[in-house]
């Protein structure tokens, strides 16, 4: 034998030695190094989670009636493994079980394709578990027992297609046919992200379990949800059980009690719709007679002594039930398109509009801090010249010399006008660079204005108080573009007018965008221009007024209970400070308000109410947008001598504050203040005694919730409560 | 020391040919002269191998109400059936070996011939087996390891005259004569042995002191055929599946790579010093397929922990260590060719059963030297530690 041979033995040696060496170290890592991680992996393995899933708390208006419920349906599901399993991938599959179900193909289709996959339909695909099965119909009326019959009767035909009963939410409207679809908001399927999370968070999800997407089933959806049960057992590779290891019971979700009152919701949307079906139906001046186009509406009833949310509605609006059982795509793009003027949108905290003179509760308080007295006369013309450029009163009226009272009730724009350009002089004119000085900017600031109230809703909007600083920021944001347009112009824009209006402001901003003029200064004092606003932000502005001067952080949950009935946390009222004005100026702001009822501009809207026993305090808007027609707000706040509720409506496009939004807010008190024509009954007030129950709805051993003890005793006690006995209007003024 | 006369000329000494049986006790006897701690490693990896046979079966088969120990009985069966064998091709000269070296050859082709015929049967994705009458199965692959080693070993020691090293034709011959069964167990397809089967060529041709080009280029081509295959889909999906499953387990927890995965939990959990016998939760439970066969190590690794498994390795390494030695004392090249063979053979069908539990290779079904159920490896098995003995008894130098 050659040494080649010797040499290469020495090698193979050398090679069959290091093969070993690695086993031996591969099997240190892992056994030695890093055993106890596969030592849980391995528990992991041999164990099984049976889950029973909790049932979801309801949620209860102020007296305990439903607005979430559940009930129990029929649930048809497709397990989409089975699908994938089909030869044509289930094609034939879905349709036959559309056939059964009276339903398109394309609509299963979308609900069985798992989200991120090609062809998947944001939020109406599946974004759950991919081995969970997929539910695609509910229902307990007839049809669908007949589907489901049918279902049974040819389980051949349908391989992996489940039919069962399941708890499934129920959006009940208290009962009294109230929507409040914003306020509730909807559940979806978890995702896998979310189970994870959840994981890690202590509250553990299931992949097949629904969570809140939006409002209150959002916020509270951690209390909502309860924990489910778990059964642990230990199995064999087969799945074959074992033993059972431990088991814990579900518990059911705790009950949110909402200061929404059902009865109150529902004459709140009943008012805010036919706003917007009276505007439609009225002619606009400015517009030739071209009726309304009242595209979207809000309202808000606070309760001015809590914050509480009594009611909030937002049109256009939809049914909240669609989303239960999981939302077809037709469905989906008709309340999330434009095509549905997204119906999806919370206007009252999501939308941000122009306030007009409802802003006028603020600007005074910035006028008082400017040194102008409210116990001065002041001249009102029609027209007041502000840097060189006329700026009108409404419809041009001129009054005179009037009192500061008397210029809030007729809202003389002018007035405001005066002390806008008297401040904009003062504080240096354009060389001004700075808001700290400015009383119009700190007090919107003060009165909790472009920032969010923090109300108990998801995605609150903050609107926007446009002072100097603002507009150098957004100048600096948009000059760029604006001073391409300053060259280009608008070619594309039809109306020669209007492109040569927007060339010139390009021009302006392009340049001189920065400037803070007295226009500007101006047109926020009136709550024009760049001001926005939230139907809920003016309306707790109105509560704090009423109560004195408390800015409450806005609350739909007034408490938790458990399904036995233990209160699990009560939701105290939460003050987010006080109005930056003083007392005397607060009472000349009440009185002033209440007369704009009685010889103001809210006069028409009350005429014939008996304001001598329940006098009201409201102030009229007509905020002016550019390029559309005028937004109309009413705000309120009543009865002006004892104030219990804050009522503020919008309507865009909607035409004036009085003519559209005042009188279906006078409707709302009529029911909330339980007047009828001249009389007034509080007992036949929607919430008794016309003012919200103190204590909290009772839950009976049998699950029956009831409404709180007090407001029981106080119906059963004062059967029928003669009318209020009359009281001055003289007063209420001084109240 | 050799009781043999060493020749001025080294170990190119011919020893007379001597037959066991008579003056077994006597000092220079071939009992004496056996390698006894191969054996005695050997016999350490059929005990520790029948115990984790027993226990990754007797759950199962309480389970479903048959005989615990049915696996176990049969698998000491097949081990007294392989000693038999083993100590057949120890008895016989391995010098007169090779003159029987072309029939075990042939008979191993038309074993792997008829798997391919309607006689052969699949079991576990491979169709490598022929079943016999009253439950028995062989695995011709199995055999055809044998034949290989010895075969080739023939080959590349011929014409010995005044070349040293084998000529170019030799090695071509050689190939041709690998090919063969090569070809035929890729048909099955089998992967596992098949690459068991190139590392016995390629280790066999470059012992044998062939011209380097020739290993390099084996090692080149090994290696773009692999690629090849790989590349060209000429594999069927599941064993493709096999192949990466050991890259990503977590792809496929449920499919290809279950096996990697419940392995790697099983060796993982066992910890420094495992469950104990009978006591590992996964292999109780049947959570990892296979695992009297091919993944038996991982029931070693659960119960025996990490100094169970490092000594099932030791002992292999002793073997390998043991057959080394016999490949560097052979007397002549035919010899040392047959233990080189047998130590290719070995280390890397332990390496790549190991290692695919460990999940550092890919899945692929080749069983672990004596520790795996199943008659036919463990009888080519113990034929080759008889075949090693064989050149170690007839050695004429010892080193001690």
């Amino acid at each position: 034998m050659n040494e080649r041979s010797g040499l290469r033995l020495v090698v193979l040696q050398v090679l069959v030695l290091s093969l070993i060496a690695t086993l031996g170290g591969r099997l240190w890592f892992l056994q030695v190094h890093s055993g106890e991680a596969y030592e849980a992996a391995a528990t992991s393995n041999r164990v099984r989670d049976i889950v029973t899933p909790a049932t979801r708390g309801l949620v209860v208006d102020v007296s305990g009636r439903p607005l979430a419920r559940n009930r129990t349906a029929l649930v048809v599901s497709v397990s989409r493994t089975e699908l994938l399993r089909q030869s044509d991938g289930g094609k034939s599959l879905l349709t036959r079980l559309a056939e059964v179900l009276d339903v398109d193909y394309a609509d299963l289709k979308a609900r069985t394709t798992v989200c991120g996959q090609p062809g998947a339909v944001r939020n109406v695909c599946w974004n759950g578990s991919p081995y969970q099965p997929i539910p695609v119909a509910d229902g307990a009326d007839d049809d669908m027992m007949d589907a489901v019959q049918q279902i049974l009767e040819r389980r051949e035909d349908f391989p992996g297609v489940t039919a069962e009963q399941q708890s499934v939410r129920d959006y009940a409207g208290g009962g009294v046919g109230a929507n409040a679809a914003h306020v509730l908001g909807y559940l979806g399927p978890v995702t896998e992200d979310e189970v994870a999370q959840a994981q890690a968070d202590g509250r553990p999800l299931q992949s097949s379990d629904l969570v809140g997407r939006a409002g209150i089933e959002k916020e509270y959806d951690a209390y909502l949800r309860g924990t489910p049960g778990v059964r642990r057992l230990s199995v064999d590779s087969q799945g074959g059980v074992t033993g059972t290891i431990s088991e814990t019971d579900a518990t059911p979700g705790d009950y949110v009690v909402t200061h929404l009152d059902a009865a109150v919701q529902k004459a709140t949307e009943d008012a805010l719709a036919a706003a917007v079906k009276g505007a439609r139906t009225t002619g606009d001046p400015n517009k030739g007679g071209q009726k309304f186009k009242a595209d979207s509406a809000s309202a808000v009833v606070m309760d001015v002594r809590t914050g509480g949310v009594v009611a909030m509605a937002s049109y256009p609006t939809y049914r909240p039930n669609i989303w239960v059982g999981g939302i077809s795509q037709d469905e989906y793009e008709g309340i999330t398109g434009a095509a549905g003027n997204y119906k999806i949108l919370n206007r009252a905290t999501q939308g941000e509009y122009a306030p007009g003179s409802i802003f006028k509760a603020v600007s005074t308080a910035a006028a008082v801090d400017a040194g102008f007295s409210v116990h001065r006369s002041y001249n009102c013309p029609g027209t007041y010249n502000v840097g060189n450029h006329l700026k009108k009163n409404y419809e041009s009226a001129a009054y005179g010399v009037i009192s500061f009272e008397r210029a809030i009730e007729v809202s003389c724009d002018t007035n405001w006008y005066y002390f806008a350009d008297t401040v904009w002089n003062r504080l240096g004119g354009y060389e001004q660079r700075s808001d700290a000085k400015d009383p119009f900017v700190q007090a919107a600031k003060g009165y909790g204005l472009g920032e969010a109230t923090g109300i108990d809703l998801p995605a609150e909007a903050g609107g926007r108080i446009p002072g100097r600083e603002w507009k150098q920021a957004y100048w600096k944001a948009t000059k760029a573009a604006a001073c391409v347009r300053a060259k280009k112009g608008y070619p594309e824009v039809e109306d020669r007018a209007r492109a040569a209006f927007l060339l010139q402001l390009a021009k302006e901003n392009c340049t001189d965008g920065w400037r803070y003029g007295p226009g500007d200064e101006a047109n926020f004092a009136i709550g024009q221009g760049d001001v926005l606003v939230t139907p809920l932000q003016m309306a707790r502005v109105y509560a704090a007024v009423a109560n004195g001067g408390t800015l409450w952080v806005p609350q739909v949950a007034k408490s938790v209970m458990r399904p036995d009935g233990t209160v699990v946390k009560q939701f105290a009222p939460k003050s987010a400070g006080k109005l930056p004005v003083s007392k005397d100026t607060l009472s000349f702001l009440q009185r002033a308000l209440t007369k704009v009822s009685v010889t103001g501009t809210g006069a028409g809207v009350f005429r014939g109410w008996p304001l001598d026993q329940v006098p009201m305090a409201s102030k009229t808007g007509t905020a002016e947008v550019f390029g559309k027609q005028s937004t109309s707000w009413f705000a309120s706040y009543a009865p002006a001598d004892k104030p219990q509720y804050a009522i503020v409506m919008m309507v865009t496009q909607g035409g004036t504050g009085s003519g559209t939004s005042g009188p279906q807010v006078r409707k709302i008190y009529e029911k909330l203040l339980g007047v009828s024509g001249s009389t007034v009954r509080p007992a036949t007030a929607l919430q008794p005694g016309a003012a919200p129950p103190k204590g909290l709805p009772r839950i009976t051993e049998d699950g029956r919730v009831l409404p709180p003890a007090s407001a029981a005793r106080k119906a059963a006690a004062k059967p029928k409560t003669p009318a209020r006995t009359p009281r001055s209007t003289a007063s209420a003024g001084t109240g | 020391m050799s009781a043999y006369p060493q020749t001025p000329y080294g170990g190119s000494a011919r020893v007379p040919p001597r037959r066991i049986g008579w003056a077994a006790l006597d000092r220079d006897a071939p009992l004496r002269r056996l390698d006894w701690v191969l054996l005695a490693a050997v016999v350490g990896l059929l005990v520790v191998g029948s115990l984790l046979v027993w226990s990754a079966t007797r759950q199962a088969a309480i389970d479903s109400g048959g005989d615990p120990q049915a696996y176990l009985k049969k698998h000491v069966l097949n081990i007294f059936i392989g000693t038999g064998l083993g100590v057949c091709a120890a008895m016989f000269d391995y010098r007169t070996l090779r003159m029987y070296a072309p029939i075990v050859y042939g008979l191993s082709i038309v074993g792997l011939l008829v798997v391919l015929s309607p006689l052969g049967a699949t079991i576990r994705g491979s169709h490598s087996w022929i079943l016999l009458p009253g439950g028995f199965s062989l695995q011709p692959s199995e055999f055809a390891k044998v034949a290989l080693v010895v075969g080739l070993a023939m080959l590349l020691s011929e014409k010995r005259d005044a070349e040293d090293s084998p000529r170019d034709t030799d090695v071509l011959l050689v190939l041709v004569g690998a090919a063969v069964p090569l070809a035929l167990i890729m048909l099955q397809p089998d992967l596992g042995t098949a690459l068991v089967v190139s590392s016995i060529v390629i280790g066999m041709i470059a012992v044998s002191g062939a011209r380097i080009r020739w290993v390099v280029g084996l090692l080149l081509a090994a290696a773009v055929v692999a690629f090849a295959v790989v590349q060209a889909g000429l594999l069927d999906d599941y064993q493709v599946k096999r192949l990466t499953a050991f890259v990503n387990p977590g792809d496929d927890p449920g499919g290809a790579a279950y096996n990697v995965s419940q392995g790697v939990i099983a060796i993982g959990g066992g910890g420094l010093d495992g469950h104990g016998l009978f006591h590992g939760p996964q292999t109780q439970g049947g959570f990892v397929p296979e695992q009297q066969t091919d993944f038996i190590f991982t029931t070693a690794g659960e119960e025996l922990g990490f100094r169970g498994g490092i000594l099932l390795i030791a002992l292999l390494g002793l073997i390998l260590w043991r057959a080394c030695r016999i490949a560097w004392h052979a007397d002549d090249l035919f010899g040392r060719l047959v233990a080189v063979g047998v130590v290719c053979w070995f280390s890397f069908q332990a390496f790549e059963n190991i290692g695919m539990t460990l999940g550092i290779m890919p899945v692929t079904g080749v069983p672990l030297p004596f520790v795996s159920y199943g008659g036919s490896s463990m009888f080519a098995n113990l034929v080759a530690i008889g075949l090693l003995q064989n050149v170690h008894v007839r050695r004429s130098l010892l080193p001690d």
